[in-house]
């Protein structure tokens, strides 16, 4: 039965890349505790001779031609955009931890 | 037009409408017109809408009224009428925000499979209802925007996740609706403001436009106040789109028929089962009732009551609750402040990374409820909890498809109550998740599975609250719901000398009137 | 900070090599792996997206049938087993020129498992390298990095991001750890990926281009006491884009890690970067738990069936091997190792071939690609492929040669006609008027007067000196404006100084 700590709930949101605050990981530890003890009983029925589902209706995939569309304009694209330059999205630098 | 007639006619079914198009009575730029009045009025206490798409509603109108009669002709039955769409479907140059903050401003360059149906339908959109934010959530209160009420007590949620279109519905301000349905989103706010609801076959309507919440769970379906209204727009919406690897290759089933056939209540020789595992202890006294009143009728009218076992059911929210958020932290990883919606940059202090900007945007952008799911789902996938978790629920999942292929061997469609209990007041549950995800209970398993299901009303429980009854039927066999469904809406409604929202208050179409 | 080194043959002497090569190669689809939006280089940014290469809310991807056709043609070539279901999982992390943050590949079910590419080496050893998997994935976006030095990601204030590329398939070949290379292992990874390419562009699947990125690989090197230890701890250097680097890469890693155990210091294991203005490679992240990929199936693509027939249809559209077909060619032309060793070596097989096809003879062909023609590119800097003529082109010259109509001389004045654009052989023959003066009145004439003009000359040559033939000679082509045949001038000279 998985117990989550203050430093895992703090890794889950490094790797979800969101800012938890303090106070958002104190009360996330409560809460999933809680709901992990109630779905930890799937285990249970989860036996080697069950395979798993991933999609519920049986089909296989659709391979579609190799024929080119009208693309978005530019424009459309970057219509969105927090923030562009030449025709470009912007990021923040991408490397860096020292301020 | 009179506001009297405005009041007559908004409060007419989807066919009805149709109908009166058809006979020349009522235009199609008159029939919005008479909608974006009610919203108008309703939306000061309701609160369904978070966009109203009045412009291009009108200007869809008049291209339909527009057309030559054997244009008209050429299009399906509900072609001219207004429907409200959730704001989980993109539709091209209208905003469109999933009721998240993350997403505010955004305006899709492109329609939704399902939009594009509807306009080429000539069905004007008359603007995007309110939900939970991403989809998540049973009461709608999780909107970054606003609290949608439920018209029948303005002091009580609607349900969720699709609270809006619901209430849009269910208080005339739309005759029609489009949904989202994960794992109840549809039918469980159906149940709690007295419409119908219906989650189709997965893969029934193609998801291409569907802000995904999770995928393998997601399907968009028709809201409506009618059964035949329904089967109708499912008709219109369903059929297979290459644009969607999940869609089903075949075309949507003779649904309106189904519904035509019912309403003749002959049910002879159809046999329902009844869920054992979904019935008893949990359900609100007058949802028990109302339910077992409502198979009292199915049996009355000919149909063989049979009960069922499906004992996996009682694996089904746990199943439920580690698939769901793993699909949502990986669809919701695409807002990050780089290409559209929201961006936060660190505060000073904290280095202004790429990676930084995505952790701030992220954290002001969602709300408590999404970040949950997310993180949870996160944990679900990582490594050395893969096994554990998700893969043992995709393992229930084959266990729950089982259950159903048996019951579906003993009984042609299966019954329960839709929801444990009728609207609950705002803020009752928003601090308990788990007594929030117990709302979806009976609607879940049919998401897990796959299979088709609906929600009907049952009646007004002790409370004075709408009540729903859910019909699930085989996979990609969705007609078969429909007509038992019908002929309980037409049985019930001879009971109650009209349909459930006759005792509806609506003061928003008194003050319309006067 | 330079690290320490081993010599190299002491080190391969020391310890055993374990490597290991994952190469991405681009696929010259029309379309994205997922959407239909075409797929071509060199355009404005931003403006080749689709809702669903761009990662827009509610976009689904579809899978492109070619990407699926090109995948199975290299799995037949690998001789891999082709799986009758794969399925495409989503692998997630956080880039800026990731556009769903995740990135569609293939995790425990690719398309292809387990095969093997016998790779022939300079000295004609054959090596065979072990393949665990050719599996189908998406690519990204492109970043460029704003406010640095040279535009690298070090130091810089921003990037910006072009997402054109992002969805354009690849395929990546992962072998498993090869053993038994010892100090050929440089050697045999050139050679191995030297044959990857030369595969995917007989297959047709791919430009492969390394410097323009159509490949790249990452290369995994770790060292061991004895060639029944377990496996020593890997470094991965990335994204290695140059068949030298990647030689580079496995000999410096083996040097630096030799280095570093024989000090008993730890190997980490790391991603590390090719740098190759130092020749070096650099050591990058730690690998750590942040690699959680948390891979699980796309639920928005359903498995992959790949029939027995489609298989099947694959296999009858395979083309002849790489190293089956330069066995072929060798024996056909009668070529040494050597001689074919030349030809691979200045890219000039293909070409070769065509102008063989063309009407050539195999020994004329390889005389201009390998000589003049290979001179001219070396010259511009381009490749063969690049120069503005063609194996026909060349061919017609061959043939005009063999008519007689052409001597050395005035071909290869043709030729050069031909690479100023002046048109074709024939074009440019005609153009200049070239043609071998067969009129031996004409000829004779021209010696006479060349004779007369130069009397010291002729009395050399009738004095049996024949040092000064050469003036003669170049008087009378001067006078046949270079149309007359060296050797013929020099029997009528010859002729005449006897008479």
């Amino acid at each position: 039965m998985p117990t989550f700590t203050r430093e895992e709930i703090e890794h889950l949101g490094d790797l979800a890349r969101i800012a938890l605050t303090d106070e958002e990981i104190t009360r996330l530890q409560g809460e999933l505790n809680v709901i992990a003890d109630s779905i930890n009983k799937v285990q249970e029925v989860a036996g080697d001779d069950v395979p798993p589902t991933a999609n519920p209706v049986p089909l296989e995939a659709y391979m579609r031609p190799d024929v080119p569309a009208t693309p978005l304009t530019q424009a459309e694209t970057l219509a969105g955009g927090p923030k562009t330059e030449a025709g470009m999205f912007v990021a923040p630098r991408i490397l860096g931890s020292e301020e | 037009m009179t506001n009297e007639a405005t009041n007559e006619l908004v409060k007419l079914s989807a066919a009805e409408q149709a109908a009166k198009i058809k006979a020349g009575e009522v235009s199609s730029r008159e029939l919005v017109d008479a909608h974006l009045a009610v919203i108008e009025a309703a939306e000061p206490s309701i609160k369904a809408f978070l966009k109203v798409s009045a412009d291009v509603a009108r200007e869809q109108a008049d291209a339909f009224d527009n057309k030559s009669a054997d244009e008209k002709a050429a299009l399906p039955e509900l072609a001219g009428v207004p429907i409200a769409i959730k704001d989980m479907i993109v539709t091209k140059g209208i905003e469109t925000t999933a009721a998240s903050k993350i997403l505010e401003g955004w305006v899709p360059p492109y329609d939704a499979t399902v939009i594009e149906k509807l306009k080429a339908a000539g069905m004007p959109i008359l603007g995007k209802t309110n939900l939970d934010e991403f989809a998540q959530g049973s009461s709608t209160e999780h909107s970054a925007y606003q609290t949608t009420h439920n018209p029948w007590d303005t002091e009580r949620v609607p349900g969720g996740s699709g609270g809006g279109s619901a209430s849009a519905v269910a208080a005339f301000e739309a005759p029609l609706a489009l949904g989202t349905d994960t794992g109840g989103s549809i039918r469980q706010p159906g149940a709690l403001t007295g419409t119908v609801g219906v989650k189709p076959t997965y893969g029934g309507v193609s998801r291409y436009g569907a802000i995904a919440m999770a995928s393998s769970l997601d399907q968009i379906g028709p809201v409506s106040r009618t059964v035949l209204d329904s089967a109708l727009l499912q008709e219109i919406i369903g059929g297979n789109d290459r644009r969607d690897s999940t869609s089903i290759p075949e075309g949507p089933r003779p649904m309106a028929a189904a519904a035509r056939e019912g309403a003749k209540r002959d049910l002879k020789g159809m046999k329902v089962g009844l869920v054992k595992e979904l019935g008893g202890d949990g359900y609100q006294p007058g949802v028990e009732a109302r339910f077992n009143e409502a198979v009292k009728k199915l049996e009355e009218m000919g149909a063989e009551i049979v009960e069922v076992s499906c004992p996996h059911f009682e694996y089904a929210l746990g199943a439920y609750y580690i698939i769901m958020p793993s699909e949502v932290s990986s669809n919701l990883a695409r807002y990050d402040g780089m290409r559209y919606g929201l961006r936060v940059m660190p505060p000073a202090g904290v280095p202004q990374t790429a990676a930084n900007m995505m952790a701030y945007t992220r954290e002001a952008g969602f709300g408590d409820e999404v970040k949950r799911r997310i993180i949870l789902g996160t944990y679900a996938l990582s490594a050395g909890y893969y096994d554990a978790w998700y893969g043992s629920a995709q393992k229930v999942r084959t266990l729950i498809i089982r259950d159903f292929h048996n019951a579906f061997e003993k009984a042609d469609v299966l019954v329960s109550p839709t929801s444990p209990s009728t609207a609950f007041k705002f803020g009752e549950k928003m601090n308990d998740p788990l007594a929030m995800y117990m709302n979806d209970i009976a609607t879940i398993p049919a998401n897990l599975a796959g299979v088709p299901a609906m929600s009907i009303p049952a009646g007004l429980s002790d409370d004075g609250l709408p009540t729903g009854i859910q019909f699930i039927a085989p996979q990609q066999r969705d007609e078969v719901m429909y007509k038992p469904a019908a002929a309980l809406e037409a049985a019930l409604e001879e009971d109650w000398n009209g349909p459930i929202w006759k005792d509806l208050k609506a003061p928003w179409l008194d003050s319309l009137a006067k | 900070m330079a690290e320490k080194l081993m010599k190299y043959a002491d080190a391969t002497k020391k310890y055993d090599v374990v490597f290991g090569l994952e190469t991405h190669v681009e696929l010259c689809t029309k379309t994205k792996l997922f959407c239909p939006a075409e797929v071509s280089f060199g355009g404005e940014p931003n403006t080749q997206l689709t809702p669903v290469s761009l990662g827009l809310p509610g976009s689904l991807p579809v899978v492109n049938k070619t990407a699926v056709d090109y995948a199975i043609k290299l799995g037949l070539a690998l001789h891999c087993e082709i799986n009758e279901w794969s399925q495409f999982a989503r692998k997630n992390y956080f880039y800026p020129d990731m556009p769903r943050d995740y990135q569609i590949s293939q995790y425990d079910k690719p398309t292809n498992g387990n095969g093997y590419l016998d790779v022939e080496l300079e000295d004609g050893t054959v090596f065979r390298v072990p393949i665990e998997r050719a599996h189908i994935e998406d690519d990204a976006g492109k970043n460029t990095h704003v406010g640095g030095a040279d535009g690298r990601i070090e130091g810089a204030d921003h990037s910006l991001v072009d997402y054109n590329r992002a969805g354009v398939p690849l395929i990546e070949i992962v072998t498993k750890p090869i053993e038994g290379a010892g100090d050929r292992a440089p050697e045999i990874a050139g050679a191995y990926m030297r044959a990857i390419r030369d595969i995917v562009r007989a297959l047709g699947i791919s430009h492969a281009r390394m410097e323009q990125g159509n490949m790249r690989a990452d290369v995994n090197v770790s060292l061991r006491p004895s060639a029944d230890a377990p496996y020593g701890t890997r470094s991965e250097t990335k994204n290695v884009n140059s068949f030298r680097g990647i030689e580079k890469t496995i000999q410096y890693e083996i040097r630096r890690q030799a280095a570093r155990l024989d000090e008993g210091k730890e190997i980490l294991q790391e991603t590390r970067h090719w740098d190759e203005s130092t020749q070096t490679t650099a050591g990058g992240r730690v690998k750590s738990d942040a690699d959680d990929y948390r891979y699980f199936p796309d639920p928005d693509l359903v498995m992959l069936h790949i029939t027995k027939e489609h298989i099947a249809e694959m296999e009858a559209q395979m083309p002849e091997m790489p190293r089956e077909r330069r066995n072929r060619l060798k024996s056909e032309w009668g070529l040494t190792d050597l001689q074919m060793r030349d030809i691979l070596n200045a890219d000039a097989l293909d070409l070769i071939e065509e102008t063989v096809k063309a009407g050539a003879k195999a020994a004329g062909a390889r005389k201009w690609w390998l000589g003049e023609l290979s001179r001219e590119a070396n010259a511009k800097g381009v490749s063969l492929e690049e120069l503005p003529i063609t194996p026909a082109d060349v061919a017609e010259v061959e043939k005009l040669i063999a008519a007689g109509k052409l001597n050395d001389k005035l071909a290869k004045q043709t030729v050069v006609g031909v690479l100023a654009g002046e048109g074709t052989p024939d074009e440019v023959v005609k153009k200049h008027g070239y043609k071998i003066v067969e009129d031996s009145g004409a000829i004779e004439k021209a010696v006479d007067d060349a004779l007369a003009a130069n009397p010291d000359v002729a009395e050399k040559l009738k004095s049996g000196n024949m040092k000064p033939m050469g003036v003669i000679i170049g008087a009378v082509m001067k006078a046949t404006r270079g149309q007359a045949d060296a050797k013929a001038v020099t029997k009528i000279v010859m002729g005449k100084i006897k008479a």
